[in-house]
C-alpha cells in the first residue's frame, strides 16, 4: 500500500477521518486566501481562521496541549501583533495595495518546482505504522493521565536543558526589543 | 533523568557565561558612557574564566558521554570549538572597546548580547539532540540579529539587521521543516538514536528531503552558495567588530553542528549528503572568489572572500570514514579564525573616520602611516591566500589532502585554482598599502585593538611555522565515524 492511502489508522477512521479532511481542506483554503486577499485585514482574519482550524486538527489527534497552545500563542498573541502592525501602517495612509503580488509568475514557478517533487515524495513514501494504542501519549509513570501531563512530564525532565536555553532566548528577545526600540535621544548623554 | 555533580561541572562554562551575561546586563545601568570601558574588561575577564573552565574540562575524565537525558555532550570535538569560539568572543571585545566607546550607544547591552551569543554557540556545539541544537542555534541567531543592528542610527546597520533577520528566520523555517520531517519518520530526536534507527531501515525519499532541508538551513548559517546572498550586505552594514565576529564565531558553531549532525546522526546516508556538500563547496569557492574580484569596498570584498573560504572549509566535512575524517576542517578552522578575524580587526583600525566607508583606497600608503599595521595586514592576506609559512597554508594543505583522500580530487584541483585566483584581490590591498601615496597623518591604534590584532598575527605565524603540535592535538578532537 502506498503512502497516500495510509492515513494513520486508529486516529482518523470514520467520522474523525471526515472531520480531518474537512479541517485540512479548510485550513489550506484559508492559507491560500491569506496570500491572495487584497485587504490586509482580510488576510489577518483568514490567517486567524487557518490557525484555529489547525488547532482543531491537533485536538482531533488528541493532542490537546498543542491545540491549546496553538490557540493561545498563535490565534491569541501573534495575531494581536499582526493587527497592531496593520493598525499602525493604516494610520499612515497605506491602503489596499497589491504590495506583495507583482511576482505571480516567478512565485508560481518556484512553488511548483518545490511542490511537485514534494508531492511525488509524499505519494511514494511508505510511512511507518503509527502506534495503534494512543494511551502511549497519555501515560505518565504507568498510569493513564492526559496528553498535557505527558507533555509536561517529557518537557520538564528529558527536555529540561533546551527548555532552559529557551528561557535565555526569550530574555535576549526582550533585551533586543528594548535596545532597538528605545528612543536614541534619551541615552546620548 | 538523573543529574549528577559531574554533569553540572560539564555544564559549568555555559552556566557561568549565562550568569556573566546577566550580571553585565544588570550592572550596566550604573555605568555612564565615560566609565563603560570597565564593563568591557569585566566581560573579558568572564570570557577568560570561561576559557579556563573549558580548558579544565579538556582534562576531565567524565567527559565524552551524553548528559541531561542525551541532550548535551562534552567531547574533545566540542571542547576544541568552545575554546576557539570563546577566544573569538574575547578578540571581539578587544576590537570593540574603542569602536563602541566612541558611538552613542550603551556598551553594557552590547557586551551582554555578545555573551549570550556565546552561550548559544557553546550549547550548540555540545548539542546531541536535534531539539537542543535547534534551540541553541536560535539563541545564537537572535543575539546576532540584534548585534547587527546595534548601531541603530546608521541606516546601513539597520538594513543589515533587517536583512539578516528576515533571511535568517526563513532559513530557520527551512531547517525546522527538515527537523520535523526527520522526527515524523523516526519518532526520536537524539543523534545517536537516529543513526541506530536508520541503520536497520531502508532508505526513504521523505527522509532524504528532510536531510536536504536540514543541510540547507545550516548552509545558510555558514553562507555557502546558493544561501549566501545575505552575507555582503550584512557584513558591510554591521558594526565592523560585529562583522569580524560574524565571520568567525557563528560560522564555527555552524560548521561544528553541521559535522556533528551528519557524522553522528546520518552516517548511513553519507553518499547522498557527501555529494551535495561537494557540489555546494565547488559552487561556493568559485562564486565567492569571482565575486570578490569585482569588489571595491573592502568589507564586501572580505565578505565574498569569507564565502569563498566557506567553500574550502566544506571540503573538510567530506572525509567521512577516511583516516582524515574531520581533521582537515579542524586544522583549517583554527587558522581561519585568527586570520579572518585579524583582517577584519584591521578594517576596524582604519575605520576611525566614518562608519562604513572602507574602499580599497583607504588602504593607500598604509605602510607609511603605520608600518606595523601594514606588515601585519600583509601576513593576514598571505595567510588567507594560503601562502607558506602561514597558518592559512597549513589549513588549506590539510583540507585539500582531506578532499583527495575522500576521492574528490577534482574538488581539490578546483580549490587550488581558486586559491590562485584569490591572490589577485588580496594583493590589490597589499599593493595599495605598500606602493600607493599616503593620504592623511600617521595612524595610532588603541591598545586593546592592537592586542587583538597582534594575538591574531602571532597565532597565524606560530601555527604556520610550527604546526606540528597543534595538528597533532587536533587529531584527538575529531568525531569518529561509526
Amino acid at each position: 500500500m502506498t503512502g497516500a492511502q495510509a492515513v494513520p489508522g486508529a486516529l482518523l477512521t470514520g467520522a474523525a477521518g471526515w472531520l480531518f479532511v474537512i479541517f485540512a481542506v479548510l485550513a489550506l483554503g484559508m492559507a491560500i486566501a491569506v496570500v491572495v486577499a487584497r485587504n490586509p485585514i482580510h488576510s489577518a482574519l483568514f490567517l486567524l481562521s487557518s490557525f484555529l482550524l489547525v488547532a482543531c486538527i491537533f485536538i482531533l489527534q488528541q493532542a490537546e496541549f498543542v491545540g491549546a497552545v496553538q490557540i493561545l500563542v498563535y490565534a491569541g498573541g501573534i495575531m494581536v501583533l499582526f493587527l497592531f502592525v496593520i493598525m499602525l501602517v493604516h494610520q499612515r495612509g497605506v491602503r489596499e495595495r497589491l504590495t506583495f503580488q507583482h511576482q505571480w509568475d516567478v512565485a508560481l514557478l518556484f512553488v511548483l518546482a518545490f511542490l511537485l517533487p514534494f508531492l511525488y515524495v509524499l505519494w511514494t513514501e511508505r510511512f511507518p505504522d503509527l502506534p495503534q494504542n494512543l494511551d502511549a501519549f497519555r501515560t505518565v509513570r504507568g498510569k493513564i493521565a492526559g496528553n498535557t501531563q505527558a507533555v509536561a512530564w517529557v518537557l520538564y525532565r528529558d527536555y529540561l536543558l533546551p527548555f532552559e536555553v529557551a528561557s535565555v532566548f526569550l530574555l535576549v528577545a526582550m533585551i533586543g526589543a528594548v535596545v532597538l526600540g528605545k528612543r536614541s535621544a534619551e541615552k546620548v548623554d | 533523568m538523573k543529574v549528577s555533580a559531574s554533569d553540572w561541572l560539564l555544564l559549568s562554562p555555559e552556566l557561568f557565561l549565562t550568569a556573566a551575561g546577566l550580571l553585565i546586563l544588570s550592572i550596566s545601568a550604573f555605568f555612564d558612557k565615560a566609565k563603560e570601558e570597565f564593563l568591557a574588561f569585566l566581560t573579558l575577564l568572564f570570557v577568560g574564566v570561561a576559557i579556563g573552565l573549558v580548558a579544565f574540562l579538556s582534562g576531565y575524565g567524565g567527559r565524552g558521554a551524553p548528559i541531561f537525558a542525551g541532550m548535551f555532550i562534552v567531547d574533545n570535538f566540542a571542547i576544541f570549538f568552545k575554546l576557539l569560539m570563546l577566544v573569538s568572543i574575547a578578540l571581539t571585545v578587544l576590537a570593540s572597546i574603542q569602536f563602541v566607546g566612541r558611538a552613542p550607544y550603551p556598551a553594557g547591552d552590547y557586551y551582554a548580547l555578545l555573551l549570550f551569543t556565546g552561550v548559544g554557540m557553546l550549547f550548540m556545539v555540545s548539542g546531541n539532540n536535534l531539539v537542543s541544537i535547534y534551540v541553541a542555534l536560535e539563541l545564537m541567531a537572535l543575539s546576532s540579529y540584534i548585534l547587527a543592528g546595534y548601531f541603530k542610527l546608521e541606516i546601513k546597520s539597520t538594513e543589515a539587521a533587517l536583512k539578516y533577520f528576515v533571511l535568517g528566520a526563513f532559513s530557520s523555517g527551512v531547517l525546522l521543516y527538515g527537523l520535523s520531517l526527520v522526527y515524523g519518520i523516526a519518532g526520536r530526536m537524539g543523534l545517536p538514536d537516529l543513526a541506530k534507527l536508520f541503520e536497520s531501515q531502508a532508505k526513504s525519499n521523505l527522509l532524504l528531503v528532510g536531510i536536504l532541508l536540514i543541510l540547507a538551513g545550516l548552509l545558510f548559517k555558514i553562507a555557502a552558495v546558493p544561501f549566501h546572498v545575505w552575507t555582503p550586505d550584512v557584513y558591510e552594514g554591521s558594526p565592523t567588530p560585529v562583522t569580524a565576529f560574524f565571520s568567525v564565531g557563528p560560522k564555527l558553531a555552524a560548521y561544528a553542528i553541521l559535522a556533528r549532525i551528519f557524522y553522528v546522526g546520518f552516517p548511513k546516508f553519507h553518499a547522498d549528503w557527501g555529494l551535495i556538500i561537494a557540489l555546494v563547496s565547488a559552487a561556493t569557492m568559485v562564486f565567492g572568489n569571482v565575486a570578490a574580484l569585482l569588489q571595491t569596498n573592502v568589507k564586501r570584498m572580505l565578505a565574498y572572500s569569507s564565502i569563498a573560504h566557506a567553500g574550502y572549509a566544506l571540503m573538510g566535512v567530506l572525509g567521512f570514514r577516511t583516516e582524515f575524517g574531520l581533521w582537515g576542517i579542524l586544522v583549517y578552522l583554527l587558522a581561519y579564525t585568527f586570520m579572518n578575524f585579524g583582517v577584519f580587526a584591521l578594517v576596524v583600525f582604519l575605520e576611525t573616520k566614518g562608519y562604513a566607508a572602507e574602499s580599497v583606497a583607504d588602504f593607500n600608503g598604509l605602510a607609511r602611516r603605520n608600518m606595523t599595521a601594514a606588515v601585519v595586514m600583509l601576513v593576514f592576506l598571505l595567510s588567507l591566500a594560503g601562502i607558506p609559512p602561514t597558518a592559512g597554508f597549513i589549513g588549506k594543505y590539510y583540507l585539500f589532502t582531506s578532499a583527495m583522500k575522500a576521492g574528490y580530487a577534482w574538488l581539490a584541483v578546483l580549490a587550488v585554482l581558486m586559491s590562485a585566483l584569490s591572490l589577485f584581490y588580496y594583493f590589490r590591498i597589499a599593493a595599495a598599502m605598500f606602493f600607493s601615496e599616503a593620504e592623511g597623518a600617521p595612524l595610532k591604534s588603541s591598545y586593546a585593538l592592537t592586542a587583538a590584532v597582534l594575538i591574531c598575527a602571532a597565532a597565524t605565524v606560530i601555527v604556520g611555522v610550527a604546526p606540528q603540535p597543534f595538528v597533532e592535538m587536533l587529531r584527538a578532537c575529531v568525531i569518529k565515524a561509526p
